[in-house]
């Protein structure tokens, strides 16, 4: 039996029919067709998939889709304002900050919503920021330098 | 100031903005009209007979669209060894046998994959579990049981390597270490599992998306498992969420969704899941290691005798070539001048094990660095000193075997023995450990038969200037675009804006081997630098033309400016030239062709790069945890083309062949892998990661591009090793066997506390 699911991706608005067992993930990927978010893992152990949820970093195949009704969703696909990269994109392109890019988008993600939360994090709370994060590719130094970056001020001129 | 433009500067990568927006569309992102859900059914056992496969219950659930199994197949075995028939041992489909717990019997396709799944437990297979084996120690006895059919002891490949006489030179050595080493398995972890949508339709072309490493190999492979002709079978590498070793092999998702949208004329696509990517795909080989060193009282090595069987797993994969290059990576980076190894590769009813990072190396150099501690220790010499004293220098020839040009070992030392003298007195219970490594640039070995050149590349120069660059080289997320697209610029001279590249696509591209055995940027680059310079002759002609230039003059192009070298104020645009260029051609757009094949370069590789690593450690006595506090790697890879992709491979090997001495591994029980979840496979997280210091020393190596060497899976080899003797350092227990778990740390420390 499905579902009605209201809620606000990136700013747009959505009615769905859902059956209640769909994970946030899937409404996003498979229903919205917003396939930024990835699935590294089936146990939230991996943090590809995590978005923006009311504010706070969520891995997005940890909960039901209908837990988010009526919430307000931020994925990386809504990072960017239009062209306009967000500065922490910027500073992951400056710093060589990703990849192969399949556990980018939650980096992106898992850092907006640590320095929403804390805009000036240490060094030692950006690394426990995406510590939920697994990432095989750059060994993370790169990650934490652009965060830091971005902390810094560097990238004031893109927002 | 640097004589080039490109090169050496630091840039964004080609396909940053795609993946930093979440828009670069992965095989995993794919879907086409009409698609369906694909899903493998595997074997519950480690070993048993296929006596009898039922679909019929499965095919009458709602949404099935088609079932195959290993009848369904041509019943071929699959292997990259076309020169070796013998190690294609791999049907992907069992028909008869199933060797592990994974091995594939059947798969389904389904309007989604939860019909698929539920299907898959419709299927019903009436198996004869057979006496199995799990390790190969007892593999290779009498009693073991068989494991492929005429395959004596479960001995799937033997190597040997010798130079000088070994026997004679231990009867000269003043001291000699007999010590052994078990080097345990991992796993790749790449983010992005395997997966692939294949369209087959009905004009009999078959089309495969996938996350690959070697679209030409796939290609290749699966027309031959399915009987297409290869120009049939197009395979096309969206952006790939990682490799390191795992995909340059014919998997399950490719051939299994090409079998089935055969079937039915669809596209079918199979995504693993994390789960089946641990179990049911390959993973670095397990080696059992025994090493005699011998040496004189001032440290010369004479002799090193290496004997190593590896766990091979149900299959050959690239196990073979992984048991050939551990053997000739134990006698790097030194100088001996009598060596002996042999290896034995053994099958057993576990997961297959293959290629991964380092293939092989890691291995070796864990036990070989080990072990050159505890030889400096007995002999009373310091760490550095053995090294600089038997280590490899430039012009070196690895007797019958490889010729190697460019070295900087000596120097990489200088700067780890300067960084280990600044750390100063450390702590009590740090300690630094060092590994020194070296590494192939791409292998020469062509087993898989291959008629085309290793590499090749096309340069085509459109109207407006935009280059487009058609490489076989697949980038997997380790920058090969990125390098390929600056070489392309550099030569041209021309900015790496003006520069598109096509790569990984069959259909497109010229054949390549792929990305492994670190080749792609001196063969690749080898290729695209010809393919370029190629390009670039042909406009020259209109320019020294337009310009009148007295023939003694040289010419070039720099910053689209194609001038006199000698005056450079003498030229002409770049963007001009090119336009006239194709109008005084009829019309015809400028093509360059490149392409690279090694040769005269011995046995191995064209080219090989060096480094040394220290690891520092924080040892807590009381419990045996221990902290990668500080990794530091002096390393050379002659010209470096991409320096902000020289640093992420540096580091990010840190957190692999960190987590290979740390903490990765996959205990099993009776064939059945114990950990195949990335909650319960401890990986290096953020908070885990050391910090990370990189000495660069500059080399030059002339069969390079621009000089330009390996910088991707040497780096691999080090870590462990480095950890094993920091552990060491720090608290005096020397463990031998990986991973260096706090668990074991601690047992070896009661054990000394024991012995007082």
């Amino acid at each position: 039996m499905k579902k009605e699911l209201k809620l606000t991706v990136n700013g747009q608005p959505y009615e769905l029919y859902v059956n209640p067992k769909t994970l946030l993930v899937q409404v996003l990927r498979d229903h919205i067709g917003l396939t930024g978010s990835k699935r590294g893992c089936n146990d939230s152990s991996c943090g590809a998939c995590t978005v923006v949820l009311n504010g706070m970093a969520v891995k997005s195949c940890s909960i039901l889709a209908m837990q988010a009704n009526g919430a307000e969703v931020l994925t990386v696909e809504g990072l960017a304002d239009g062209a306009k990269l967000h500065p922490l994109q910027k500073a992951f392109l400056d710093h060589g900050a990703f990849q192969c890019g399949f556990c980018t988008s939650g980096m992106l993600m898992a850092s907006r919503a640590l320095l929403e939360e804390n805009p000036k994090p240490t060094k030692e709370q950006i690394k426990e920021g995406i510590d939920g994060n697994i990432c095989r590719c750059t060994g993370y130094n790169s990650i934490i330098r652009a965060v830091t970056a971005v902390v810094k001020g560097e990238y004031k001129e893109a927002k | 100031m640097s004589k080039y433009s490109v090169i050496g500067t630091r840039v964004h990568r080609v396909d940053g903005p795609e993946k930093i927006t979440g828009n670069a569309k992965y095989t995993f992102d794919m879907v086409l009209p009409n698609m369906l859900y694909g899903k493998i059914l595997r074997s519950p056992h480690p070993h048993a007979k296929i006596l009898k496969i039922d679909t019929s219950k499965a095919e009458k659930l709602i949404g099935v669209k088609a079932i195959v199994t290993g009848k369904d197949t041509i019943g071929k075995k699959q292997g990259i060894w076309r020169r070796f028939p013998e190690l294609c041992d791999e049907e992907i489909l069992c028909r008869e046998k199933v060797r592990y717990i994974g091995d594939p019997v059947a798969a389904v396709a389904a309007v989604d994959e939860d019909t698929a799944e539920e299907a898959l437990d419709l299927i019903e297979v009436e198996y004869e579990p057979l006496p199995a084996v799990f390790d190969p120690l007892e593999a290779i006895k009498e009693e073991a049981p068989q494991i492929h059919e005429g395959v004596e002891l479960n001995i799937n490949v033997t190597r040997h390597i010798e130079w000088g006489d070994v026997d004679e030179a231990f009867k000269k050595c003043d001291h000699i270490r007999e010590d052994q080493f078990k080097c345990s398995s991992q796993a790749h972890v790449c983010m992005e599992t395997h997966d692939a949508v294949a369209s087959f339709d009905y004009g009999g072309k078959l089309t495969v998306w996938t996350s690959t490493q070697a679209s030409y190999y796939i290609q290749a492979l699966l027309a031959g498992m399915l009987g297409l002709r290869e120009g049939d079978v197009r395979v096309i590498k969206p952006p790939t969420g990682g490799g390191f070793g795992s995909k340059f092999e014919l998997d399950s998702t490719q051939f299994c969704a090409s079998v089935l949208s055969m079937k039915i004329c669809k596209p079918v696509k199979i995504v693993l899941s994390r789960e089946e990517e641990f179990t049911a795909t390959k993973r670095r080989t397990p080696m059992y290691y025994y090493l005699k060193l011998g040496a004189k009282k001032d440290g010369t090595l004479l002799a090193k005798e290496v004997r190593v069987i590896t766990d091979g797993g149900a299959y050959t994969g690239m196990g073979a070539t992984a048991l050939y290059l551990t053997g000739f990576f134990s006698s790097f980076p030194y100088k001996y001048p009598n060596y002996r190894y042999d290896g034995y590769r053994a099958y057993t009813n576990t997961a297959p094990t293959s290629a991964m990072r380092g293939f092989g190396a890691p291995q070796s150099t864990f036990a070989g660095e080990s072990q050159l501690d505890m030889m400096a220790e007995d002999l009373g010499i310091d760490q550095i000193e053995i090294r600089r004293k038997n280590g490899m220098t430039p012009d070196y020839e690895v007797p019958g075997q490889a010729f190697i040009q460019s070295c900087g070992l000596h120097q990489c030392l200088d700067k780890i023995d300067e960084h280990i003298k600044q750390r100063g007195k450390l702590p009590p219970n740090h300690g630094i450990g060092i590994a020194s490594y070296g590494f192939m640039s791409g292998g020469i070995f062509n087993w898989f038969d291959t008629p085309y050149a290793f590499s090749a590349a096309l340069v085509r120069i459109n109207i407006d200037g935009k280059v487009d660059l058609f490489t076989g080289a697949c980038d997997i997320g380790q920058g090969s675009d990125t390098t390929l697209s600056m070489i392309c610029a550099e030569e041209l001279g021309i900015g790496l804006e003006d520069i598109r590249i096509h790569s990984g696509d069959t259909g497109i591209c010229p054949a390549d081997l792929g990305a492994w055995g670190s080749r792609e940027t001196l063969m690749n680059g080898n290729a695209v630098k010809m393919a370029a310079a190629d390009a670039k002759r042909q406009l020259m002609e209109f320019a020294a033309a337009k310009l009148g230039v007295n023939i003694v003059y040289d010419m070039d192009i720099k910053d689209r400016w194609i001038h006199l070298v000698d005056r450079p104020e003498r030229g002409v645009s770049y963007f001009d030239i090119v336009k006239e260029a194709i109008r005084g051609r009829d019309g015809e757009v400028i093509i360059g062709r490149g392409h690279y094949t090694p040769h005269r370069k011995g046995m191995i590789s064209p080219a090989y790069s060096f480094g040394v690593q220290a690891a520092e450690v924080a040892v807590d006595v009381e419990t045996g945890r221990y902290k990668l506090v500080n990794v530091t790697t002096a390393h050379e890879s002659g010209t470096v083309i991409n320096p902000v992709g020289i640093e992420g491979q540096l580091e990010g090997a840190i957190m692999m062949a960190g987590g290979y001495g740390f903490c990765e591994d996959q205990p099993m029980d009776e064939g059945k892998i114990l950990n195949p979840s990335i909650a319960d496979y401890k990986l290096i997280r953020s908070l885990d990661m050391p910090e990370t210091e990189i000495l660069e020393v500059d080399t030059y190596e002339p069969e390079g591009p621009f000089g330009a060497k390996e910088a991707g899976e040497g780096l691999t080899n080090p870590t462990a090793g480095a950890i094993a003797n920091a552990v060491y350092k720090a608290v005096g227990v020397r463990i031998n066997n990986l991973p260096i778990t706090p668990e074991k740390v601690f047992r070896a420390l009661q054990e000394k506390k024991k012995k007082g």
